[in-house]
């Protein structure tokens, strides 16, 4: 009796399956339009034909996907870009998750190979396996966001853009350093520290950090900041350790440059746990995973540097090697202040946007920082020869370190007093 | 009425037992083509119902994402020689019944030699001698990193399961090491592409291609080990030490002997992995070189049973899998883990079709005559 149940059991469940499988297959209705549009382009050699008219085919290669701050603003910069431009959504292949190695140029070569003209990459290791790619695709050309080659290129199909991140960065400081004040002025905090969980230490970072903290000594002139690095982009638990670590050594705001919200959710936990810990963020406003804790959070508005790039691009003219916007051309923004902001956060975060937006007021001038104790008169942002170091081209005219002027990628590679790198 | 038929029917209701005669090689194969179908089908419905796309087209764009273009083909020719190196070099360490589980290891290895050739070597040595040496320094490295575990089983009867593995570890930090002494920019963690204007260390083109080097050097070795590993001596003291020790004392083999020989071999296989991965296709050195690799290997290397040449179309169906995978990720939007779903759901059948090949199922009442087959 039993026998003839399983085996009828079995017979529904492998009919169940053979019908499940075959009706997707007599419906094509059923499909979604944009893949059938997507099998169309015969992948013959589309990327030997130049752009002329119509519609140019962008691929964007991505380190992780949307649920990384970093690159859900990314695709959100360039499906914004797009809308603007009026290019069909179909256009554009986004590769996920790749990372930093071979792969990357590997996923450039097929993107090329699928008929891309356009080819974005977001992360700074993308790079050099960018550069490999861009030698054997002429007719493609390739921009590294956030890289610093493609000026010393021997190529010309390639190019690097960057947002002056490190202004939005010292604005989220003054937010920082007005929160600072006011709890000093309440006594309920006497020490003025303040922690960074940063991610690699070049210039990049060091650029971001170093902003971030003149704009809290804006306002609190005797801050000191300690800076703990992940050695990595995105690691929510390593973030969030540091975060621990750095509030058990007495910080009271956290800022970051990773990518998750590992520190603010630590901060919040932190916060909730009776500690006095503010947060500051990076790329996403972190008020749903720190209601509290969040103060603001800097962000690139990558839209911006996208439509530039590919307004250009479509108009047959030259990119750009290196494109770089701030406040002036909306590229940086913060977000939303959290509800635990100072009072008088809005006009003063207001009054020094306007400063950045009209050049009065200068993030790196060298009379507000020291290094080893001195006023920094020279610094060569350049280096041509490949050994790291500096060798041409002075950053500092008038007094002020023009940052991300000369090439869009951040140079400032200083010290300064008053920060201390902990690994 | 339960009580009744368990009283009246003593016979438990499914049997399972070891297969006495080996069965023909047709009828393997005909339950291995019904479990890659069926997972077809399990993943037809899970596509279906997850994410509402037609399982067909899915299937259509897997093969593109695979071979869709002739560059698409290369690369997956390429990444399916690398795991082949790979189940190649742990062919003779499992046929030994030594478990080698530090293939990543090896291979990191064999990848530090070649890109430090590639970088302090650059301006000193021609491309035909410098592969030369990069080939004979990487198989010196891996082969030491297998022999390493391998002596220690010769002369203490350690764990070469644990071993091994540790070591794959030691290498990963080694490798970090050296990925922060050559990183390029100071402080990016990454190595970048080494000699990207000169090509210095590269794979030569070959007929044109850029792979075309990695695909006859490892064919070779896959004829190499065919031939070592079933018509050697070597290959029969490999074999007769993975069935039973005590049966190769008796037969006057040198055990100790055979483990070392075996493992600095399967290590140096490895290590020239190791060179293909850095010299002839990445370029670079990363703690990712070796990628998980060294494990999806062993599931080539044991489903071919250690056959070289079953070797391959088992390498052809994963790295498929790996690429399509990537396609429909993209082209569809999903998720990565979409597709390692799907992936993991065809390894599930076709691991299980062994079960099935090595075994027999009877259920309660069923006839004796399947004993026969």
């Amino acid at each position: 009796m039993k026998k003839y149940l399983a085996i009828a059991l079995t017979l529904v469940m492998v009919l169940t399956m053979v019908a499940c499988a075959s009706t997707p297959a007599a419906e094509p209705a059923a499909e979604p339009a944009a893949p059938a549009a997507d099998a169309e382009p015969a992948p013959a050699e589309p990327a030997a034909e130049p752009a002329a008219e119509g519609q140019p085919r962008i691929g964007v290669i991505l380190i992780h996907d949307e649920n990384s701050g970093y690159d859900l603003a990314h695709i959100e910069g360039v499906k914004g870009a797009m809308a603007t431009l009026g290019i069909a959504d179909s256009e554009v292949v986004f590769k996920y998750n790749i990372p930093e190695d071979e792969t990357c140029y590997d996923t450039a070569v097929d993107l090329a190979e699928q008929g891309c003209e356009i080819i974005f990459s977001v992360s700074y290791g993308h790079q050099s396996h960018m550069m490999a790619a861009a030698a054997e695709y002429p007719d493609v050309t390739f921009v590294a966001c956030t890289g610093d080659t493609a000026a010393l290129e021997p190529v010309d199909n390639v190019a690097n853009m960057f947002p002056f991140t490190f202004q939005s960065r010292y604005v989220s400081g003054v937010v920082a350093g007005m929160k600072l004040k006011e709890l000093m002025d309440a006594g309920t905090v006497k020490d003025p520290h303040v922690g960074y969980v940063g991610a690699y230490p070049y210039a990049e970072v060091v650029s971001g950090y170093t902003a971030f903290f003149l704009g809290i000594r804006s306002i609190v002139p005797e801050a000191y900041m300690d800076v703990q690095y992940t050695n990595s982009w995105y690691d929510p638990v390593a973030e969030g350790e540091a975060a621990r670590a750095l509030i058990g050594k007495g910080c009271v705001i956290i800022g970051q440059h990773a990518d998750s919200t590992g520190a603010p959710s630590e901060v919040q936990a932190q916060m909730d746990a009776g500690k006095v810990a503010y947060s500051v963020g990076y790329n996403i406003d972190m008020l749903s995973v720190a209601p509290k804790a969040a103060l603001t959070s800097s962000q690139n508005n990558w839209a911006a540097l996208y439509t530039a790039t590919l307004d250009k691009f479509l108009k047959g003219e030259a990119i750009p090697k290196d494109l770089a916007l701030g406040y002036a051309d909306d590229a940086v923004m913060i977000s939303a202040l959290g509800e635990s902001c100072a009072a008088g956060t809005a006009e003063k975060v207001a009054e020094v946007i306007a400063g950045l937006k009209d050049g009065s007021l200068q993030v790196f001038d060298t009379a507000n920082f020291t290094v080893k104790g001195e006023k920094v008169t020279s610094y060569l942002w350049q280096d041509t020869d490949g050994d790291f170091v500096g060798d041409s081209g002075e950053a500092i005219v008038d007094g002020i370190f023009q940052e991300s002027v000369f090439r869009s990628a951040p140079y400032f590679g200083l010290r300064i007093d008053g920060i201390t790198e902990l690994n | 009425m339960k009580n009744k038929e368990r009283t009246c029917n003593p016979e438990p209701f499914m049997r399972i037992s070891k297969r006495g005669v080996v069965m023909p090689l047709w009828k393997s194969l005909g339950i291995r083509a019904i479990a890659l179908a069926a997972a077809l089908i399990v993943c037809a419905i899970v596509i279906f119902a997850i994410v509402k796309l037609n399982p067909i087209k899915v299937y259509g764009a897997m093969f593109e994402g695979a071979f869709g273009t002739n560059k698409r083909m290369w690369v997956t020719i390429r990444d399916m020689m690398m795991l082949l190196c790979i189940a190649i070099g742990l062919a003779p360490a499992f046929r030994m019944r030594f478990w080698n589980i530090g293939a990543e290891g090896q291979i990191l290895a064999g990848g530090i030699v070649s890109a430090a050739c590639m970088i302090y070597l650059s301006k000193s040595m021609a491309t035909i001698p410098m592969m030369i040496l990069m080939l004979a320094l990487s198989v010196v490295a891996g082969g030491i990193w297998g022999f390493i575990p391998g002596w220690f089983k010769a002369k203490w009867n350690t764990n070469e399961t644990l071993f091994t593995l540790m070591m794959n570890y030691i290498a990963i930090q080694i490798t970090a090491y050296f990925v922060a002494l050559w990183e390029n920019p100071v402080g990016s963690n990454s190595v970048g592409v080494i000699n990207s204007k000169t090509k210095i260390g590269w794979f030569p083109e070959i007929f044109g291609q850029d792979y075309a080097l990695n695909v006859i050097l490892v064919l070779a070795l896959a004829v190499g080990m065919f031939i070592y590993l079933r018509y050697s001596k070597h290959g029969y003291e490999v074999a007769v030490v993975g069935e039973s020790e005590n049966t190769a004392r008796y037969a006057a083999i040198n055990v100790p002997k055979v483990i070392m020989r075996t493992m600095f071999l399967s290590g140096a296989l490895c290590g020239i992995a190791g060179f293909l991965a850095v010299s002839g296709a990445s370029h670079t050195i990363s703690t990712s070189t070796a990628g998980g690799r060294g494990f999806t290997a062993i599931i080539v290397a044991w489903l071919a049973k250690f056959n070289s040449f079953v070797m391959i179309p088992i390498a052809a169906l994963l790295v498929f899998l790996d690429k399509g995978a990537i396609e429909i990720a993209s082209r569809y939007n999903l998720s990565n883990h979409v597709s390692n779903m799907l992936t993991g759901i065809i390894l599930f059948f076709i691991l299980g079709s062994e079960f099935f090949i090595n075994y027999q199922v009877r259920f309660r009442g069923g006839k004796q005559k399947e004993v026969q087959a």
